[in-house]
């Protein structure tokens, strides 16, 4: 029953319905016409409709191995394990271009579901906004990448998925990552029935904001899956290597984050609005020609993706109109919105600006970084390469003081702070960092590295010493700081823990600075030293798994004659795509990761030697850690009281206004 | 950021709301160029071999990386046997995971480094941990030799033919494969006449 025809005449269905959807609620916006606005919702969950039933068709047509269908012969195989036939759905273009899709679609939804409480005309904008952005996409995917063509002789097998991507971790990394960047279509449309509207105010910087927050959320989960998979799977010991791939993730990041403290003071004091549409429209922006240009080819990768130059040009005229569109929509229609009052540097307001400035300055770096050897290729016919050299020289001097100023950043108070009772406040936290200052200076090589390290320890204990503050512990008696905390909105806490988790990845960060590793060719039961270890290589042996070939080897880590841990390093060769990927072997204490990989084998068969590289990574898992931890301070935010009912709230006791400050 | 209605200020506002709307333009322009071309084959990303391929090694002086003696490009174009030289640096795994690649196969081909964005202290540090494959070692601290050569990030390696000319180029680490089934034949063919 669920034919890849049907798959694909539901996804011709969803494409006329969000046409639909994206051209009624707009009119009846303009002309005030209720029935028509009213349609929107029923629209946006009808086109999520028809997209889930494409999407498992097509889940359908590969987990029964139906390799008529074209996508379905290129990236699956009858030996391919049924998980990998589920995930492998989105491993592929025109696989993921139908989830891109199917995402979109879930926020239209979303906004249909929970918006509510939003006034019937912006809803409205909002759900038809959504709507012309998926017809382009599913039109697309309609034209220039069906996942459902038909392929007729039928193979008997299937090609196989790119083994590299046959990886747990890897499975479930798309679709939060693309919930991540799609979910900023939403800030977007709310930023473009804004500019339909001619209005922006406090409750449109109040209503934006939590579906900010929830992309956000996602995205940078999506980031510290990423970054995680590269460190485990392409085996280098490195977490992040400024690919064109990782900064295209990087860049709606880092304006989304600007995204979500600008619309802060749109909602508290009604100013930063225009700036702030700006953001809504280049995070979007970022998100939509990051993932494309990676796959028209005009971005060099290591990551996998299939490139094609005429669908680059699709991509390209779509980019153009909505990018262009709506740029030029704000050029038409920004100057007359009404710009906010002056307000004093000192304040949280200027800090917020402060973070603004710098978080853009930095997406700007990454931006060139990114861009310019394909320009510098383009008008000069020269290649050149921008490398780590270059991010670490730039991101580093403009990464700092963000961290400093985010310390006291959230304790300064509205429209008018003193900048020396803060100050004050934070002399425990002061001293603890010159304390963890001397300590890195003492256990770590390299300026950047230690001032990195004193600023996430500065971050931690200065946003910590503003909790304490606000609950007033060790100030008044210990109930009242209990009744206080749980007065305490949960926005605050959010932020307070997202802060904490920054500060955690940023520890992780300065501590891997200090990695070390070595590269040996060895016969077996050879014993090698690194970072205080003993690393002892017992036995190599071939297994057979699923689809591949493995040579398993066995490592023995022993510290001070101790066993440590055993780790089983391997490089597995693929019988279908004759490939091979390695299997590294990490043994984590959460303060340090040990990681092992088995590389090629030399000499003859009856003496063989194997090349081994040893990693001794200090707080590796805390730069994820700490990427969860901002993401859960995120989505705690989101819980808050306020975002809920969707409207300020009137009856605040005491305790909690002068709490919330 | 003013409130003031004036229209000397309300034109200059208007104009820079239309920045962003200008900035795209241009990249876009730029994009439909690059997708033209790649289209045409006139502009590829990805396959920097094609302007140096075949062509004489370009103009430059190494200074020397210890411990080996500096090159230039008189040292390449004099050549009689094929060379390979290969870009790393300390900072690079990549060229770390391909270090064992290249000492197997240094009995069998003459190999020449140059230390890319390195310091030359840690390129001797990087030499002394993963064994030294190369007779001879260039220092790139700036970078501007790998413009030069048009690298695209580190490893890079150029199979050098007789006369100093570039026969072969990979963007990738060496892996055991390549060398038997693409780099010791070429070297081989190189070597016959």
């Amino acid at each position: 029953m669920l034919s890849p025809e049907l798959g694909h005449y539901a996804l011709a269905l969803a494409c006329v319905l969000a046409a639909i959807q994206g051209i009624l609620p707009l009119m009846g916006a303009r002309r005030r016409d209720v029935r028509l606005m009213a349609l929107a919702p029923g629209l946006a969950i009808g086109q999520l409709i028809a997209l889930l039933t494409s999407f498992l068709c097509l889940v359908y047509a590969a987990v029964t191995d139906d390799f008529s269908v074209q996508n379905i012969a290129a990236n699956s195989a009858v030996s391919k394990p049924l998980l990998y036939k589920i995930t492998g759905v989105w491993g592929n273009h025109e696989g993921s271009i139908l989830l891109w899709a199917l995402i979109l679609g879930l926020c239209g939804a979303a906004v249909a579901a929970f918006g509510r409480n939003l006034p019937s005309a912006l809803r409205a904008r909002v759900i038809g906004v959504l709507g012309l952005v998926a017809t382009g996409f599913e039109l697309f995917c309609l034209t220039t990448s069906d996942p459902f063509a038909r392929i007729w002789p039928a193979p008997m097998d299937g090609q196989g998925m790119n083994p590299l991507l046959q990886d747990p971790g890897l499975a479930f990394h798309p679709p939060i990552l693309y919930t991540g960047y799609v979910g900023f279509a939403v800030p977007f449309a709310f930023a473009i029935a804004a500019l339909l509207e001619g209005r922006v105010d406090a409750a449109w910087g109040r209503w934006v904001r939590p579906w900010a927050v929830a992309a956000w959320c996602f995205l940078t989960c999506g980031i510290a899956m990423g970054s995680w998979w590269s460190y485990y799977v392409l085996g280098w010991g490195g977490y992040w290597f400024w690919d064109p791939v990782e900064n295209a993730s990087l860049i709606p990041w880092l304006t989304g984050t600007a995204l979500i403290h600008s619309a802060i003071v749109v909602e508290k004091r009604e100013a930063l609005k225009i700036w702030t549409v700006l953001l809504a429209i280049g995070t979007f922006s970022f998100s939509l020609s990051g993932t494309f240009l990676v796959r028209s080819g005009i971005l060099n990768s290591v990551h996998a993706f299939a490139n094609d130059p005429a669908r680059g040009v699709f991509i390209l005229g779509l980019l153009a109109v909505v990018i262009g569109g709506s740029l030029a929509l704000f050029a038409y229609r920004a100057p007359s919105l009404t710009s906010g009052g002056l307000f004093a540097p000192v304040s949280r307001e200027g800090a917020l600006v402060l973070n603004n400035i710098l978080l853009c300055s930095l997406c700007a770096v990454v931006l060139t970084g990114t861009m310019y050897p394909p320009f510098m290729s383009l008008l000069f016919d020269r290649t050149i390469s921008v490398g780590k050299p270059f991010f670490d020289a730039t991101t580093i001097p403009l990464a700092l003081p963000l961290f400093i100023f985010m310390g006291f950043g959230p304790m300064l108070p509205w429209k008018r702070a003193q900048l020396w009772p803060i100050l004050q406040k934070l002399w425990v936290a002061a001293v603890i960092t010159a304390i963890a200052c001397a300590v890195a200076a003492f256990k770590l090589s390299g300026v950047l590295p230690i001032l990195c390290a004193a600023a996430a320890i500065w971050i931690i204990t200065s946003t910590i010493t503003d909790v304490v503050e606000r609950v007033r512990l060790f100030r008044a008696p210990f109930a009242t700081s209990v009744q206080r905390a749980r007065m305490l909105p949960r926005a605050i806490i959010g932020t307070a823990i997202a802060h904490i988790g920054v500060g955690i990845t940023v520890l992780g960060l300065s501590a891997m600075s200090q990695a070390q590793h070595k590269i040996v060719e060895v016969p077996i039961g050879t014993t090698e030293h690194l970072a205080g270890y003993d690393w002892t290589l017992t036995n190599v042996k071939q297994e057979p798994g699923p689809n591949y070939t493995a040579m398993v080897g066995t490592l023995e880590v022993r510290r001070n004659g101790h066993l440590i841990t055993v780790m089983h390093p391997s490089k597995r060769s693929f019988n279908t795509q004759n490939q091979t990927t390695t299997d590294v072997a990490i043994h984590t204490n959460l303060l340090a990761d040990l990681y092992g990989v088995l590389g090629d084998k030399h000499g003859p068969e009856s003496n063989p030697t194997y090349v081994l590289r040893l990693h001794y990574n200090p707080l590796a898992p805390w730069m994820w850690l700490g990427a969860l931890v901002m993401a859960f301070g995120g989505a705690l935010s989101l819980s808050d009281r306020r975002v809920r009912v969707g409207a300020p709230q009137r009856a605040k006791s005491s305790a909690e206004m002068s709490a919330a400050s | 950021m003013s409130n003031s209605e004036t229209p000397p200020n309300a034109s200059r506002r208007r104009l820079l709301m239309a920045l962003p709307l200008a900035g795209a333009g241009v990249v876009g322009v730029a994009f439909w160029k690059m997708l033209s071309g790649m289209e045409h084959g006139s502009f590829n990303p990805h396959d920097i071999n094609a302007p140096v391929l075949n062509r004489p090694v370009p103009d430059f002086t190494l200074p020397d990386q210890p411990p080996m003696q500096g090159f230039n490009t008189q040292d390449l174009r004099n050549l009689t046997q094929p060379v390979l030289v290969n870009f790393f640096a300390s900072w690079c795994i990549p060229c770390l995971a391909e270090m064992p690649t290249l000492m197997t196969l240094k009995d069998k081909l003459t190999m020449w480094g140059i230390a890319y964005k390195d310091r030359p202290e840690n390129a001797e540090n990087f030499l002394k941990h993963s064994g030294n494959p190369f007779s001879r070692l260039g220092s790139d601290h700036e970078g501007r030799v790998g413009i030069e050569w048009g690298i695209s990030g580190v490893p890079e390696t150029f199979l050098i033919g007789p006369g100093g000319v570039i026969r072969w180029h990979t963007a990738a680490p060496l892996t055991d494969d390549i060398l038997s089934q693409t780099l010791l034949p070429l070297v081989e063919k190189l070597k016959a006449p």
